[in-house]
């Protein structure tokens, strides 16, 4: 996917005649890319919309009095709830605070953690390395590892090798994700003690990059493992499918028929083919990047965006919970915006249509 | 006009239908992950229904538990004891009926708003089709879970709140499929005949529309199953679900909580984990050999 399509296919080959019939159809393509985008960009920017009407509506109006929240069982004065309530802006009418609400997310103003005391923004910025280090590393494994054997599992049907896999497999799919990081955890690090229980660091390490970087990867194996093992299933189911559905193309038969090896045609003409409608899946996954390690990241205790939403619930730091809510959504519409976009790239008949 | 020979259409419609169905467990008999995943299922089910006649819900209760704390498997108690004494084969074995019963319960609600929204949005179309199918799409893109989460968290825990919560995030998609489908049926001339022969809008969508529908629904509803059973077992493992229910979830809840791993209590762990993955896999055998059966883009493939 390194080289853009040409604008207007065969172009170079036309008679300079038809230089003027080239110009006009590349024209016409560029302005339904442009047309294709504008729908799309717009439908996003709608949904990121919906998402913020949607988390001030659940958290603001549904979620009760944060006061009483903030407060919990302690007995609080009226004079000091209406002056917690000045300070929070919540004496002002609700589309005033609605308003606010909107235009300080869009600023990045995303207010204070009622449990840190500190601002939210910072707190995620602060966090989200870890998060994308475990899921991004999970993500990557777990997409290379499911294609790799989707694609042997699909070329060879049937096979005892298939159906190994695809039971694996499912099998691995069936289980719950906590189960998996206990149970991984019980064996990896309480009988055997090859890899540390939880967290990101030790605390003993010293400072030097080399002993930390270590250490982050020592720690990072069982989440990375347990994340994996539960996602790769999918991809593998998908790359095998796809494999599926080239298997009696007549281009196969044909690269048979030039003498190459079983081996090549499955890598040079099979998989090539077989991998294009499965690159927008991936770009999707992208956008779970972000919020799909929140069980793991619960389970080993990982200092990411996961267990910060998790334990959000339970304080109940509402203003986390709400600022999390829209960045994990809209971190999934995101992805899916671009995702459709190369789909444009990727797929010629959304052109002609 | 002769009554003796003339069959009325309701039994000439239950006959083909019959027919079909027929044909169509014909068809599911020959997978055999298919045959596999119903035979667990049955059993499955069998022992949740028996829960009561097996073990007496007194096991269940933290004041009458019997048994020393944590402690591991023994004549007395096969499979062990949880913190407070009581027997881990008992929480597990009633735990199925809790999971089962979300799980089918938020499947079936989501299913039928599904299905409501894909038939009425794909027939009637226009501006509320287009409003539905918007809808859908963005529930679709949604993180499930995180939603899940926050409106949990909102809503407060009890059992009504998460079969609502997982149905919510669980509908978009059966609304798809079946908006999908309704569209392939509209097109087809029967339908036309029916709206020439002056059918209106609720006799179509019921009588025409609807039983070419539910084939795929039914397949797509066996495998929501699983993924709904999956979400209340995370939800009561991060201690959002009913606090005064046993199910598979919240027995790894109270695990986890009570330091079941660092205590190497096996027993406490495995029973409800493999639990979940058995009757998860069961659904997912069974509903890949439906969408088998009735998906006809798939019927090609043999496993």
């Amino acid at each position: 996917m390194t080289d853009p399509l040409p604008p207007a296919d065969g172009a170079s080959t036309e008679a300079p005649s038809a230089g003027r019939a080239a110009r006009a159809v590349e024209r016409r393509s560029s302005t339904g890319f442009g047309r294709y985008l504008l729908k799309h960009v717009s439908g996003a920017a709608v949904s990121l919309l919906l998402v913020l009407f949607s988390s001030f509506f659940i958290f603001r109006l549904i979620a009760g009095d944060p006061i009483d929240q903030l407060t919990k069982e302690r007995p609080v004065s009226p004079e000091q709830r209406a002056a917690m309530r000045a300070e929070l802006g919540l004496d002002r009418p609700l589309w005033q605070q609605f308003w606010d609400y909107i235009t300080g997310t869009l600023t990045m103003d995303l207010g204070e953690s009622f449990q840190y005391r500190r601002p939210i923004f910072d707190l995620i910025v602060e966090r989200l390395p870890a998060t994308l280090l475990l899921s991004g590393t999970g993500m990557v494994l777990a997409v290379l590892l499911g294609f790799w054997i989707g694609t042997r599992s699909g070329w060879k049907q049937g096979s005892r090798f298939d159906k190994g896999q695809v039971a694996t497999g499912l099998v691995l799919y069936s289980a719950p994700t906590f189960w998996l990081g206990m149970i991984v955890i019980l064996v990896f690090a309480r009988y055997l003690g090859l890899f540390p229980v939880n967290g990101m660091r030790s605390p003993s390490t010293p400072p030097d990059f080399w002993s930390q970087a270590v250490d982050i990867g020592h720690h990072l194996v069982l989440p990375v493992l347990t994340y994996t093992a539960v996602v790769y299933a999918g991809y593998l189911m998908i790359m095998r499918s796809s494999i599926l559905d080239e298997i009696g193309s007549d281009y196969l038969t044909t690269a048979r028929a030039k003498g190459l090896r079983d081996d090549e045609v499955r890598q040079k003409h099979a998989v090539p083919n077989a991998l294009l409608p499965t690159v927008t899946l991936v770009f999707l996954a992208l956008g779970s990047v972000v919020n799909g390690s929140i069980v793991t990241e619960t389970v080993f205790s990982w200092p990411g965006l996961g267990t910060l939403f998790v334990n959000a619930i339970f304080y109940p730091d509402r203003p986390v919970l709400q600022a999390l809510f829209v960045l994990f959504s809209s971190s999934t519409i995101v992805a899916v915006l671009c995702a459709e976009i190369l789909y444009w790239f990727i797929d010629p008949r959304i052109r002609r249509s | 006009m002769t009554s003796t020979t003339t069959v009325s259409p309701r039994a000439l419609t239950w006959a083909r239908r019959r027919q079909s169905f027929q044909r169509s467990w014909a068809a599911y008999r020959g997978q055999r992950t298919g045959m596999w995943g119903l035979v667990l299922l049955g059993a499955i089910v069998v022992i949740a229904l028996a829960a009561p006649v097996l073990i007496d819900e007194s096991a269940l209760s933290v004041t009458r538990a019997t048994g020393e704390r944590m402690a591991p498997p023994s004549a007395g108690y096969p499979l062990g004891t949880d913190e407070t004494g009581r027997s881990i084969l008992a929480l597990t074995v009633w735990g199925s009926r809790l999971s089962l019963l979300i799980g089918l319960t938020a499947t079936v609600v989501a299913i039928v708003i599904g299905t409501a929204v894909g038939v009425t949005s794909g027939h009637i179309g226009g501006w509320y089709g287009w409003v539905a199918l918007r809808l859908s799409d963005w529930f679709m893109v949604l993180p499930s879970l995180v939603v899940a989460i926050a409106l949990l968290a909102v809503l407060g825990r009890s059992m009504a709140t998460t079969i609502t919560v997982i149905a919510l995030v669980s509908w978009p998609g059966t609304t798809r499929l079946v908006r999908a489908q309704t569209l392939t049926v509209q097109s087809r001339p029967y339908l036309e005949r029916a709206k020439a022969l002056g059918a209106g809008h609720w006799h179509q969508m019921t009588k025409h529309i609807l039983p070419n529908v539910l084939p795929l629904v039914l397949a797509s509803a066996t495998l929501l199953v699983p993924s709904a059973i999956l979400m209340e077992s995370s939800l009561a493992w991060l201690g959002l679900g009913d606090p005064g229910v046993v199910s598979w979830g919240s027995i790894l809840n109270r695990a986890s909580e009570n330091g079941a791993v660092s205590a190497h209590a096996w027993w406490y762990l495995l029973p409800p984990g493999i639990a979940i993955l058995v009757v998860v896999l069961a659904f997912m055998m069974c509903g890949r050999a439906l969408e088998a059966v009735f998906n006809p883009r798939l019927r090609g493939e043999s496993s």
